[in-house]
């Protein structure tokens, strides 16, 4: 149950916007080269201009991408492993192994290896997160 | 995704991209193929000013189908491990299939509230009728389960019922969306797709965490009630409740929660109830413990304090507290743990687990300022005991 498990429909873009996205890359493309046309003919002004519209087009639809990509990444579903902690409450021997079914807080288990006459128990059943959540300064 | 700002931006460079080449022109660097660019460029813009909406529904349709055919793999997924935990535990003679395709349609109709006096026992009696209903439905389903199991898989089978729903809904949507083309209608739930995905994910998560029997989120109540009656002699209360008597700091404290380790939230309003009147009403105070939602921004895990009865779901039984605590005049303190929905219904967080000693010393503290010694007061762990004994 610990395994990530993926579907394969969501790992598509929207292919209206991947569409849009390519026409803007196009025309970015475009500029740049009338940017460089225009510098060879000597219209500095002009070039420049061309150049930052086609550069910002061109991040503009590179970070879409980006982002559709990360969403993309983003639809799993996560099983973190689940754990159980077993004490020994007459000698405070304290054991974490991985859940297993049939696992309840306060169930008694096996005898202690130290103490034979005490019986062991649940005492904690938890997933631990690793992915720390975004904190955000406000 | 912001397509609006973001077809915003376009047209604005698109405008100014227009402008350029019609300068470069008159400049003098005049091509014909850039003049066929700017006529393309111009009918890319009059395309965006006429049927930029349209576009803009046609993405959001997408997306929404894209949600969609993940709720469905979730739904289905659901479905297959359901089926799977009543076979494994169950044993069934028969494929129970057709059985869980039946139960996953189920409804329940609230009752009518256009006279609303009385309608909490109305909804009461509903709410049992259908506990019973979907228990013995589960009991032929997996005819060899104990009733701990039974509770489990009933649970599992509720969380599978909620995708089912989901998926359901947002199908609606979508097609109604198609349907109509109406920008209003898509964007309705496209609005409120990224909480209605969470909320499937932590039913999808809900749903295994049914099945294995592991404690969840919600069961922070119940795990703290749990810490606090462990080892001490047990007593059945009405509706799958259970309850001992403890002291703590010199008071007489009863302590009650649902009957673990089976999935189930017990009927702690007819317990606490029975426990009053058993008293008759010689209580000091009442301190209910339960998991709350918390806010973004909020940490897990964390503890606060206030009055009230700290009760979820349909009200019945926070209906059936507050009536007795008013009629004995009894005042009712309230300490909570905070969590998302997310939290809440699937395998219990390590933050929430390691919170219930914060929680044990600020019921203390609240007993310690609040009663005097030699009182006697109920400490109610509200939440689904599954996973968790006592
Ligand atoms: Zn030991």
């Amino acid at each position: 149950m610990a395994q990530n498990q993926t579907s394969p429909a969501t790992k598509r873009i929207s292919t209206y916007l991947m569409m849009i996205v390519l026409i803007v890359i196009a025309l970015s493309i475009v500029s740049l080269i009338l940017a460089a046309n225009a510098y060879l003919i000597g219209d500095g002004l002009t070039a420049g201009f061309l150049a930052i519209i086609g550069l910002i087009a061109m991040t503009m639809s590179i970070f879409t991408l980006y982002q559709s990509r990360r969403q993309a990444v983003q639809m799993k579903i996560e099983m973190p492993k689940v754990m159980t902690t077993i004490e020994c409450k007459k000698c405070g021997s304290k054991t974490v192994r991985e859940y297993q079914r049939g696992d309840y807080v306060y169930k008694e288990l096996d005898a202690c290896p130290k103490c034979p006459d005490t019986k062991q128990i649940i005492t904690a059943i938890y997933k631990e997160v690793k992915e720390k959540e975004k904190t955000y300064n406000v | 995704m912001s397509l609006i700002p973001g077809s915003g931006a376009i047209t604005r460079i698109l405008s100014l991209a227009i402008a350029l080449p019609v300068s470069t022109n008159q400049l003098g660097g005049s091509s014909d193929w850039t003049t066929y660019l700017s006529l393309i460029s111009y009918l890319f813009f009059i395309v965006l000013i006429f049927y930029g909406q349209r576009i803009q529904m046609y993405v959001m349709i997408r997306e929404v189908e894209n949600s969609l055919h993940k709720l469905k793999y979730i739904k289905e997924e659901g479905r297959k491990n359901a089926i799977d935990a009543i076979k494994e535990i169950g044993k069934p003679t028969t494929d129970p299939s057709a059985r869980v395709d039946r139960y996953l349609e189920y409804f329940t109709i609230s009752p009518q509230n256009m006279d609303p006096a009385g309608i909490v026992y109305k909804l009461d009696h509903i709410l049992d009728v259908r506990d019973t209903r979907l228990k013995d439905e589960v009991k032929l389903m997996a005819p060899s389960s104990d009733e701990v199991q039974v509770n489990n898989l009933e649970n599992t089978l509720e969380a599978a019922m909620a995708l089912n729903f989901i998926y359901k809904v947002v199908r609606h949507y979508y097609i109604q969306g198609k349907k109509t083309l109406s920008l209003y209608v898509i964007m309705q739930i496209q609005m409120i797709l990224p909480m209605i995905m969470k909320e499937a994910e932590a039913y999808a998560s809900a749903l295994k965490a049914f099945a294995y029997g592991q404690p969840i989120g919600d069961g922070a109540g119940a795990l703290v009630a749990a810490k606090l009656m462990h080892g001490y002699e047990l007593r059945k209360l009405p509706k799958d409740c259970v309850m001992a008597t403890v002291q703590i700091e010199g008071r007489t404290a009863i302590i009650i929660k649902a009957e673990g380790p089976g999935g189930n939230v017990g009927k702690p309003g007819d317990a606490v109830e029975a426990v009053i009147e058993e008293n008759e009403g010689k209580i000091a105070n009442v301190i209910m413990i339960d998991a709350g939602l918390k806010l973004e921004g909020e940490l897990v895990g964390e503890v606060a304090e206030g009055i009230g009865a700290a009760i979820g779901g349909p009200g019945v039984d926070q209906y059936k507290i507050e009536e007795k605590l008013t009629k004995y005049h009894i005042p009712i303190n309230a300490v909570i743990i905070k969590e998302d929905i997310g939290d809440a219904v699937s395998p219990m967080r390590k933050e929430i687990n390691d919170s219930v000693d914060k929680v044990i010393e600020r019921v203390k503290a609240v007993i310690l300022e609040r009663t005097k010694e030699g009182d006697k007061i109920i400490i109610v762990g509200v939440g689904n005991s599954i996973g968790v004994g006592q």
